[in-house]
This record gives structure tokens, C-alpha cells and sequence, in this order.
């Protein structure tokens, strides 16, 4: 047993001083294979994060949506339904919310505002997500313009910009009196936008739902797990699309990597004949190039991932923050909560680290079985 | 030590094939122990692919290689390597050192599938080195070497396993006549440790040296004067 240990670090010693006998070839695999593991990882561990993030913000918010739907569309839903809907059991809370889209050409952003249930505000007050502060360069006592679909300009003092820790989905929002919203909106008194329940037991929200849709029939209740199941598909396809951009990289890659896992150069063969003829068997020279295989590629494997993990976590991912985050024009600036999925990290490994390794044993094994009398002539 | 034993030892190169061609043509040979045996011939007489079936690196076409009651020729390939490992050293026209490895690295090389004690290794092969004048030259990568040190650190190579046989194919093929009469010389001291030598050469100065105690000729894969063997 101790003897076979040593071989394999004989073997690996071997290895890695092959290995530092070709730095220019060899380094330069080891930057594209870690840039590769370092752009997928980058994407997996940036939307497995955002996913997280959205489940965690979205954990506080009600259980059941009720919005009224006009000819297929949503529409205003009269404050009246809440009696309509009658007691419902389950049901531990339910109120109306306003909220809406407002499109600023200043910036060419859309915002959405708000009339916020837990903040009394002052009519021309305003409390802004901190992407808006940023974007529109105003702070607190500042004042905001709009020109509302009637015509009219109003103006709302910024009383204060909303905390960054929410700003996943904060970036955007403008918070207002429910008076200055109907105005600015053109919306009547006894209209919201749509009705939300709070219901305790979540094995009920099918059931409340049902009720829902039969008692009040042009209305459509969304249940939260909905909204979680919608976050996962737009991140997953938005995943997708970067994948798919990144797909000629990783072609780029594969050729290269095949081109130099199974391309034996002349003097590697040399090698290998000179290995077998001076006493080393066929495994052992496919034990010794297996290794090489995995040094490089686990190599590229953690230095592409932890490179992945501090651009995630650290560094904002700069790089795909545009195509995955989704805003447009007004980015959230926050810091995701570190999260690494067992399942996903085995997945990027196993795609990564095996093929690669299993296509230098290949040639290699080709290569080793030759009778070793090459080396004579 | 038991000889090893040729018996009709054939060899055909890309058989079945129209290029076939036949490098050894029906050779009965017996290669004394403790002794120096030469393998004299013109280039294309099946010197080397002769060496190469006795040193277990190829296999006959037909015919058998034995040492006393083993079968040499016709093993799996796995115990053909376990026996030339224990069994030869080889010590080759061209040197084939590995290059960027540093002479002791060469010199360690063969152990390796072994699994040795590290330090002892290290040992053995620096002792080899002094006993052949490269202690200085330990760490230094071999393509820095002289070809007289190439070819001494080849030799340490061969024997770092301690071998009973040590194969050379025309050892002096890229030496001049100074370094060919020190590598005679080398192998004399070889030969009086009681290692069998066998070589293969068309230089004078191996096969007219009186360290050598056989000259076996060759000619289009055949011994030319078979009573002699």
C-alpha cells in the first residue's frame, strides 16, 4: 500500500514537472479552461443567487393577488369587492394596493410608484429607491417632476431614498400619498389597482382561490408560489440567453482543449516511448497523463469558480449584471447573499473537469499500448 | 545466472502487408552471463530489432527467447515490462534523456512505477552520479550536458534499477574515439561487477576492444557465422 502511494506521487511529481516543461502551451490552457468555468459559473452562481434573493424579498409579500380582468386585461378592481368577496376562511387580512408604471423620458426609465400601507406621507412627498437618486442625481429635500397623462406637472419632495439591502426590488420604486396617486394617475376614489389576502395556512390558498374565482368570476387571483414560479423562468431563460452567447466560447474551447488533449505532439510520443522502454508499463503512463488531465483541469475548475464567486459576490457581476438583473436603465446596486448549490456546482464540475480529463486518456492510451521499440530506431 | 537462449527468432515488419518485410530471418543465439557480447553488422542487418526482442521491448514473429527455464518472448505485455524493468537496463543510441528533467530526475526515472523510499532513491541515484563523475552535474537539466555526460547519465539511468543485463545499441555512434574508449572503459568495470553486457556496433573501437569477449556478425537478419553460436 505505502509503495503504491508512492507511486502516485512519483507519478505526480513526474506530472507536474511535465507539466512545467511546456509553461507557455500549458498556461495558456489553464487561462482559457478557468475563463470558461469562470464565465459559466459566473452566470450560475449570479441567477442560483438572484433566484434566492427574489424567494427571500418575496417571502414577506401577500399570499393571494386579486386583480379584475376587462376583456382578457387587467383593470382597476373596485374597493367594493373586498365586502363582495365576503368571509372567506382563511383569510387573516385583505386590502387594496395602488401601484402602477410611470415611464420618465428624462431618463428613459420606468418607475414604478406606489402608495405604501405601513408610511402615512404628506401629498407632495415622495420616497424613492436609491437607483432613481442615483440616476436622477436628487437626494433628501430634493424635488421630483412629473408630468402626469392629464397634462399636469407635480412636483414630490423627496423625503427619503429607500434602503439599499432591498434594492433588488426597490431600484425602481417611488412611494406616494394614496391621494397624490389617484390624482397623478387619474384613478377615482374606490378603485385600486388590485386586492391582496393574507392567508395563514398555505395548504388553503388553492381552496381560498377557488372561492375567490367563484364568488367574484372576472376577477383572477395570483398566488405567490406563481410569482416565485414566473422569478424562476425569467431567470432561467434570462440563464439561457447567456448560455446560448456563450455557447461559440465554449465551442472555441472545446476544439482547443480536444486539439490539445488528443493531439500528441512528437515529442510527448518520444516521451512516452522512452517512459515504456526504461520499465513503465501502459498504465502507468496513462496513470501519469490521467493526472495531468486533472491537475489542469481541477486546476482551471477552482480558479475559474472562486474567480466566479468573488466577481458574483464581491464585485456585483460586473460582467452580466445588464442581461441578468434585467433593469434597463436603473440597475439595483446590491450585494447578493452568497449561495452555492451542491447540484449546480456538481453539474458546471462534471461538465467541465471529466470531459476533459477522459479526452487526454484517450489519445494517451493509444499512444502508451505501441511496443516501446519505437525509441530504438 | 542463466543465458538466455534464442531459438529460431524471426521478425517481419508490417506482415501480411505488400511492404512486409522481414528484419530477422531464423537467428539461434546464446548469450552468456558475465559476459560482453557484441552485435557487429552494417546498418539494416537487424542488429537493433534483434536487441529490442532480447531486451523484452518487442516481441518475435516467430520463434522463442528464454533465460534458463523463462519464456522471454510471447508474455503479456505487462510482465514483459515487469521483466525488463528487473531485468535490463538500456542504455540507447540517442541517449533519451527527457528533456527539462534535471540529470537526477532522469536518472530516477525508471524506479518510479516501483514506489521506492524517496530519500533512498535520491541516494542510490547521487551515488551512481559520483561513481560516474556527474555529482556536480545533479540538479543541471540534461540538455546542458556534454555528449560524453549525456551518455554517462544514460548509463546511471540503466542502472538505477540494478540490473543483470545492460543492453547498449551503438553506444558510441555519437561519441568520439576518446569518449567511445572511456565508455569501453565503463563498460569493463560493469562487466567486472558481474553484469552481462550485450551491444550492438559497427565501430571498431567496441567490437576490436578487448573488454569484449563475443563478436556475433550479422547480415540481412541472419548471423553470418552461425557455428560460432
Amino acid at each position: 500500500m505505502k509503495a503504491f502511494i508512492r507511486k502516485q506521487r512519483y507519478l505526480i511529481d513526474f506530472t507536474l514537472s511535465s507539466l512545467l516543461r511546456r509553461p507557455g502551451k500549458n498556461l495558456g490552457l489553464l487561462v482559457v479552461y478557468s475563463l470558461i468555468v469562470f464565465l459559466l459559473a459566473s452566470v450560475m452562481l449570479f441567477t442560483h443567487a438572484l433566484r434566492s434573493e427574489a424567494r427571500l424579498v418575496l417571502a414577506d409579500s401577500p399570499e393571494i393577488i386579486l386583480q379584475r380582468m376587462v376583456a382578457g386585461r387587467h383593470d382597476l378592481i373596485p374597493g367594493s369587492y373586498l365586502e363582495k368577496m365576503g368571509r372567506i376562511r382563511g383569510v387573516i387580512g385583505k386590502h387594496g394596493r395602488l401601484w402602477g408604471y410611470f415611464y420618465d423620458p428624462a431618463v428613459q426609465a420606468n418607475y414604478t410608484l406606489m402608495v405604501p400601507r405601513d408610511r402615512q406621507l404628506a401629498e407632495d412627498e415622495a420616497v424613492i429607491g436609491a437607483a432613481i437618486a442615483r440616476t436622477r442625481g436628487v437626494s433628501r429635500g430634493d424635488f421630483l417632476t412629473f408630468r402626469s397623462t392629464d397634462g399636469n406637472a407635480y412636483s414630490f419632495r423627496v423625503s427619503a431614498i429607500l434602503a439599499s439591502d432591498s434594492e433588488l426590488v426597490s431600484a425602481d420604486l417611488i412611494l406616494v400619498s394614496e391621494q397624490r396617486f389617484r390624482t397623478f394617475f387619474g384613478i377615482p376614489e374606490g378603485y385600486y389597482t388590485d386586492l391582496v389576502l393574507n392567508v395563514r395556512n398555505p395548504k388553503e390558498l388553492r381552496k381560498v382561490a377557488e372561492k375567490l374565482t367563484l364568488r367574484l368570476p372576472d376577477t383572477r387571483p395570483i398566488l405567490r408560489d406563481e410569482i416565485l414560479r414566473t422569478y424562476d423562468a425569467i431567470f432561467n431563460w434570462r440563464q439561457g440567453i447567456v448560455f446560448v452567447l456563450l455557447t461559440g466560447t465554449i465551442l472555441a474551447f472545446v476544439i482547443f482543449a480536444w486539439d490539445k488533449a488528443s493531439g500528441l505532439s512528437a515529442e510527448e510520443r518520444r516521451e512516452i516511448g522512452i517512459l515504456k522502454a526504461i520499465g513503465w508499463e501502459t498504465s502507468d503512463v496513462i496513470r501519469m497523463k490521467f493526472w495531468e488531465g486533472a491537475i489542469i483541469s481541477l486546476s482551471a475548475f477552482l480558479l475559474g469558480y472562486l474567480t466566479a464567486y468573488g466577481h458574483v459576490f464581491y464585485a456585483n457581476a460586473g460582467l452580466f449584471e445588464p442581461v441578468l438583473k434585467g433593469w434597463s436603465v436603473l440597475y439595483p446596486e446590491f450585494r447578493l447573499t452568497p449561495f452555492i448549490d451542491g447540484l449546480q456546482l456538481a453539474t458546471l464540475f462534471f461538465f467541465t473537469v471529466f470531459p476533459y480529463t477522459v479526452a487526454t486518456i484517450v489519445p494517451i492510451w493509444r499512444a502508451a499500448i505501441t511496443d516501446p521499440d519505437t525509441v530504438m530506431r | 545466472m542463466e543465458p538466455i537462449q534464442l531459438h529460431q527468432v524471426k521478425k517481419a515488419f508490417n506482415q501480411g502487408r505488400p511492404n512486409e518485410f522481414w528484419a530477422i530471418r531464423g537467428v539461434d543465439l546464446t548469450i552468456q552471463p558475465h559476459r560482453a557480447t557484441v552485435l557487429k553488422g552494417p546498418s539494416g542487418s537487424g542488429k537493433t530489432t534483434l536487441l529490442s526482442m532480447i531486451g523484452c521491448l518487442s516481441r518475435p514473429t516467430s520463434g522463442r527467447i528464454t533465460r534458463g527455464e523463462q519464456l522471454l518472448s510471447g508474455l503479456p505485455e505487462r510482465f514483459m515490462t515487469e521483466i525488463r524493468r528487473r531485468t535490463f537496463g538500456f542504455i540507447f543510441q540517442q541517449f533519451n534523456l527527457i528533456k527539462g528533467l534535471s540529470v537526477l530526475e532522469n536518472v530516477m526515472l525508471p524506479a518510479y512505477p516501483l514506489g521506492p523510499d524517496h530519500a533512498q532513491l535520491s541516494r542510490s541515484a547521487l551515488e551512481l552520479l559520483h561513481q560516474f563523475g556527474l555529482g556536480t552535474k545533479a540538479e543541471s537539466r540534461v540538455e546542458w550536458l556534454s555528449g560524453g555526460e549525456a551518455q554517462r547519465t544514460a548509463i546511471c539511468r540503466a542502472l538505477i534499477n540494478d540490473p543483470e543485463i545492460l543492453i547498449a545499441d551503438e553506444p558510441t555512434a555519437n561519441l568520439d574515439s576518446r569518449l567511445s574508449r572511456e565508455f569501453m572503459a565503463i563498460v569493463d568495470g560493469l562487466k567486472q561487477t558481474g553484469k552481462t553486457i550485450l551491444l550492438t556496433s559497427h565501430d571498431p573501437v567496441v567490437f576490436d576492444s578487448p573488454v569484449v569477449d563475443r563478436v556475433v556478425e550479422m547480415s540481412d537478419g541472419q548471423i553470418m557465422d552461425p557455428s560460432c553460436c
